[in-house]
């Protein structure tokens, strides 16, 4: 079975639901730990949500210097998928993963709603879905706008790198209503929004979360099958 | 090489340390038996002063006389209710205590809910903190109650508030609720609790003294239950957390004042304590890690008069005597006096009771998750609190004279003298509005009403969907949660009050909240089974809220146990008054219901197109304490509505059967703003409208008055055409008053004799006006 890696730093909350959207979607999650710069052999890394280190100093910025954030960079420059939601995009940015960052909502307030997303991109967490499909998935953050200089913004669009939108206007104010992003590569996504909070009707706003993690497991599946 | 210090003085003297302030030990408090003291400072009156001398036999050093004295105040002793709150005993009979695994004098109840499942729940009051420092005392109110949960050996899994603040209008309502907002939210969601509901009440009489109650809800297996206690000989007791500092040290006592702080050139900190979530959801991780591990035999959280009622209640509840040493606690600030480390109430920390040969095991997970664990002292043989500092013995007294055997008071109690006229005050008086455009006018004036508008603005800030077990939270009627996936086996729960109904009479009212808090969680189809409750009345020393409050107790008491519903715990919160105003009696119940599968629960709102509405329960001319009465009329008198428990218990038991049997497609409770708004919320909710005809009864009503009578016992439920017969079957068997209203459907509210209402103007109405007010 593949083995997802779920990252729990001190702070971290949704790495529960993290290890069940991987289970549901029919991988094997597999613990990591932050204290512990060893990935275990996991065939890609989900970093989740929370307020690791308790968001002191800037949000994600303590986390991305832990100790299994070094092994973390270091696949995912090498093509490892790696996703990183809410709290786990801004680790990405501020461990350089992905570039940008994620600043105080315009609002000034924690924003929970449920929020429409356009998936804009294929990559590596997205190919189950078609570019334009619309999801719908619950947004929780305080500090969840998506911000970097004009030039950066362009080439992400022009490289095709904005790979989720929100499709009202961002509650958060993000700059172009940007959601998530990815690396060049498309291996590495990040975004606010919370897939592993949308697999099941009964607990979420539906299931269109899953498709993050089905769409993994069938590209590291395939890329097996051919080795 | 070192660039931060500058080359060291070479002939300089020594910097000279401040001096330490004397310690006044047990040795110098016998020795100097007529030392004056502050105990008048402290909170505690001459006869209460005399007591402690008598039973120590001595004149108490300052540490025990700042033990005592915050032991014994009104919010740790309950020397004000204590002889009300007995009632809940008295009446709980031993087939009500059949599903309680722990109860009330416990940190929270704890409830069987089957298959070897416990939750606990507690509810609590942090509401003077929070009208100092709105966000931090909101913020550390769910701290507290977390911890309370998190000391019976539970994981937390859910929260909840019910907030009361002055009008939406009024200036400092502005900065009061926005402050609130942010700290429950910013410390709920920090410690991946989902919140899964509560209340938003704005009323005159909160503007000077807001009510912040929370609501906390854990998990454990049965064998997992832990309780505070001190026992076996040679057991260590380790304190964990946080550092112990000057927070939250009582700002109205002696130990704020100059007379400790003299010469040491300390700054003391603010009385409302700050919160740090982050520590404080490490700290629940570790607690877990170290009850699997089976490392812990006692434990209790430190909150309200911190080391103090810590120590003193683990020793008072074991079977010896404890040594606790204070130059072994970790500090925060330097010199600090043996009263004041035990009157801290620096935030996140617990106290374990330890076997010697588990300490190292137990410091081996504190380390993993780097929280800081000292051992500060042992059980011993005998019967002694003894407390050491700096060599010397502060504290020795026997523990449950601190913990338990405090002042208990009978408080004179009057029913007010205004009591007859408010009650004769009725709205009947008022007009009520006719014809199809006024009543739809007054319809819209409720929806937008700050009584009754959208609650999103607040909610929208609280995180209710970690840890993916929620399956309803607000503005659902009632917040529920999966405690085991596997199963679906979960619980439903609602906290309520209505305060103007407790107002006009405190006794109806009480069992009005309870009825309430029922009827929201059987809306979802779960079987109500415990209580918990948070009492927020004015000053004890008025006989009038000493009224109030016995008969809510009262009220509450014997309407439990007409229930079969045990109350497993709460809080009784004095003194919330402004000048000599006090504020509406304010019995907040939490009531805890159990789903077999919560996939079988019934969907809050309308059910699917076509579907056909109901309203079970009858509807009588009760208009008076609703909010209509309110709103409309800015009326409050006359009589609450009336109370029948047996009807919400036959109300609560065809729910749960129609829940299990898959009957129902939607349903919501009616409770504030009556029919109208319950029909308003659920379409709003589900996005559907509806073609309703109002039912006169046998009383031949109006139809405002169906609309707005704020009548108990009732729900409106939707069921699928093919169902109506059994629905009706069983109505009929049960002896359940219902009747059919109309349909799902279209995009308004279409009420027979009232102008059309459509959807999209009635949720731009609710959704528009704390936004406007507090944005």
């Amino acid at each position: 079975m593949t083995r997802i890696g779920v990252i729990t730093f001190p702070g971290t909350l949704d790495d529960v639901d993290a290890a069940r959207a991987v289970r549901y979607a029919g991988g094997e999650p597999v613990a990591l730990w932050h204290d512990d710069a060893d990935l275990h052999g996991v065939d890609a890394v989900v970093v989740p949500g929370g307020f690791s280190y308790g968001d002191y100093l800037r949000a994600g910025a303590i986390a991305a210097r832990s100790p299994v954030m070094g092994p973390v960079v270091e696949a995912g420059r090498a093509g490892m998928p790696v996703l990183g939601i809410c709290n786990g995009f801004q680790i990405l940015c501020e461990a350089g993963l992905l570039p940008g960052a994620l600043v105080r909502n315009h609002g000034l307030r924690f924003v929970c709603r449920e929020v429409g997303l356009r998936v804009e991109a294929a990559t590596a967490w997205t190919s189950s879905f078609t570019v334009g499909q619309e999801l719908r998935v619950p947004l929780k953050s305080g500090e969840g706008r998506y911000v970097a200089d004009a030039a950066t913004l362009d080439a992400l669009e022009a490289e095709g790198r904005v790979v989720f939108r929100y499709t009202e206007p961002a509650p958060n104010g993000a700059l172009r209503d940007i959601a998530g992003v990815s690396s060049a590569d498309g291996r590495v996504v990040g975004l606010m929004p919370h897939p592993e909070h949308a697999i099941d009707a009964l607990t979420g706003p539906g299931t269109d979360g899953l498709g993050l993690f089905t769409s993994v497991l069938a590209q590291l599946t395939a890329t097996a099958g051919l080795r | 090489m070192t660039l931060s210090q500058g080359p060291a003085p070479v002939d300089a003297a020594p910097p000279e340390a401040p001096p330490l302030p004397s310690v006044d030990d047990v040795e110098n408090a016998t020795a100097t038996p007529d030392e004056p003291q502050p105990h008048a400072a402290l909170g505690l009156r001459d006869e209460e002063y005399a007591r402690i001398r008598e039973i120590l036999g001595r004149r108490p050093t300052e540490a025990e006389l700042a033990m005592y004295s915050v032991m014994w105040s009104e919010h740790c002793s309950y020397k004000s209710s204590k002889v009300h709150l007995r009632r809940f005993g008295e009446t709980t009979t031993e087939a009500m205590r059949a599903r309680l695994l722990a109860g009330i004098g416990e940190n929270a109840g704890v409830v069987d809910v089957g298959d070897g499942w416990a939750v606990t729940f507690k509810i609590e009051s942090h509401n003077h903190p929070s009208y100092v420092e709105p966000h931090q005392g909101a913020a550390t109110g769910v701290g507290g109650i977390v911890r309370d949960i998190m000391a019976m050996g539970a994981r937390p899994v859910a929260v909840m508030d019910a907030l009361r603040v002055g009008p939406l209008d009024a200036p400092d309502t502005a900065r009061v609720l926005p402050g609130v907002v942010s700290g429950v939210g910013s410390y709920g969601n920090c410690l991946g609790l989902p919140n899964i509901g509560g209340e938003v009440v704005f009323d005159p009489g909160y503007a000077g003294n807001p009510l912040v109650n929370a609501l906390c809800v854990g998990v454990l297996r049965h064998e997992d239950l832990h309780l505070a206690f001190a026992s076996g000989a040679g057991n260590k007791i380790v304190l964990f957390g946080a550092r112990t500092g000057l927070d939250g040290i009582g700002g109205v006592s002696v130990l704020a004042s100059e007379t400790f702080a003299e010469g040491t050139g300390r700054k003391k900190l603010p009385s409302v304590q700050v919160g740090d979530p982050f520590a404080e959801k490490v700290l629940i991780e570790c607690c877990l890690e170290l009850f699997s591990g089976g490392l812990v035999v006692g434990i209790q959280d430190l909150g309200g008069a911190g080391l103090s009622c810590a120590t003193s209640e683990l020793a008072s509840a074991g079977d010896g005597g404890m040594h606790v040493d204070l130059d072994a606690v970790p500090l925060r600030a330097e010199n600090m006096t043996a009263a004041e480390i035990l009157s801290s109430e620096s935030q996140e920390r617990m106290c374990a009771v330890v076997t010697p040969e588990n300490v190292d095991a137990f410091m081996a997970v504190c380390r993993r998750w780097d929280v800081t664990a000292t051992v500060i002292g042992e059980v011993t043989e005998g019967d002694r609190l003894r407390i050491t500092h700096r060599g010397a013995t502060v504290v020795d007294v026997p523990p449950r004279t601190v913990a338990h055997d405090g002042p208990v008071y009978q408080r004179p109690y009057a029913r007010p003298d205004d009591q007859d006229a408010l009650q004769a005050d009725t709205v009947a008086g008022r007009p009520r509005p006719s014809g199809a455009a006024e009543i739809a006018a007054q319809v819209r004036t409720l929806v937008a009403s700050p009584a009754l508008a959208s609650r999103t603005w607040v909610t929208e800030q609280y995180d209710r969907f970690v840890r993916g077990n929620v399956t309803s939270a607000a503005p659902a009627d009632a917040g529920v949660v999966r405690v085991d996936e596997s199963s679906g086996r979960g619980v439903a729960v609602s906290i309520d009050a209505n305060a103007r109904f407790c107002r006009l009479d405190p006794r109806a009212g009480a069992q009005l909240a309870l009825a309430e808090s029922v009827r929201n969680v059987a809306s979802s189809g779960a079987v109500p089974v415990a209580v918990t409750d948070c009492l927020n009345f004015g000053s004890p020393e008025d006989p009038g809220v000493m009224w109030q409050f016995a008969e809510a107790v009262a009220g509450l008491a014997d309407g439990c146990a007409a229930m079969g519903l045990p109350v497993t715990g709460g809080n009784v919160s004095f003194y919330n008054q402004t000048g000599t105003t006090a504020i509406l009696p304010t019995p907040v119940v939490g009531v805890l219901g159990i789903l077999e599968d919560v996939t079988r629960s019934i969907t809050s709102g309308l059910g699917p197109e076509g579907h056909a509405v109901w309203l079970l329960g009858e509807t009588r001319d009760e208009l008076d304490g609703s909010t209509w009465a309110g709103v409309v009329h800015d009326h409050l008198g006359g009589l609450p509505p009336r109370v029948d428990l047996a009807a919400e218990a036959r109300l609560a038991e065809l729910m749960a059967g129609a829940a299990v049997d898959g009957l129902l497609s939607g349903a919501h409770d009616l409770s504030d703003g009556g029919l109208a708004q319950a029909l308003v919320e659920a379409a709003v909710a589900t996005g559907r409208g509806a073609t309703i005809a109002l039912p006169a009864g046998p009383d031949g009503l109006d139809a405002a008055t169906v609309l707005f009578s704020e009548s108990a016992a009732r729900m409106l439920v939707t069921v699928a055409p093919g169902d109506e017969a059994e629905l009706a079957r069983r109505c009929a068997e049960a002896g359940q008053p219902a009747a059919r209203l109309g349909e799902v459907g279209g995009d308004a509210l279409v009420i027979a004799g009232v102008e059309p209402l459509p959807l999209a103007e009635l949720r731009a109405l609710g959704e528009a006006t704390l936004p406007a007010a507090l944005d």
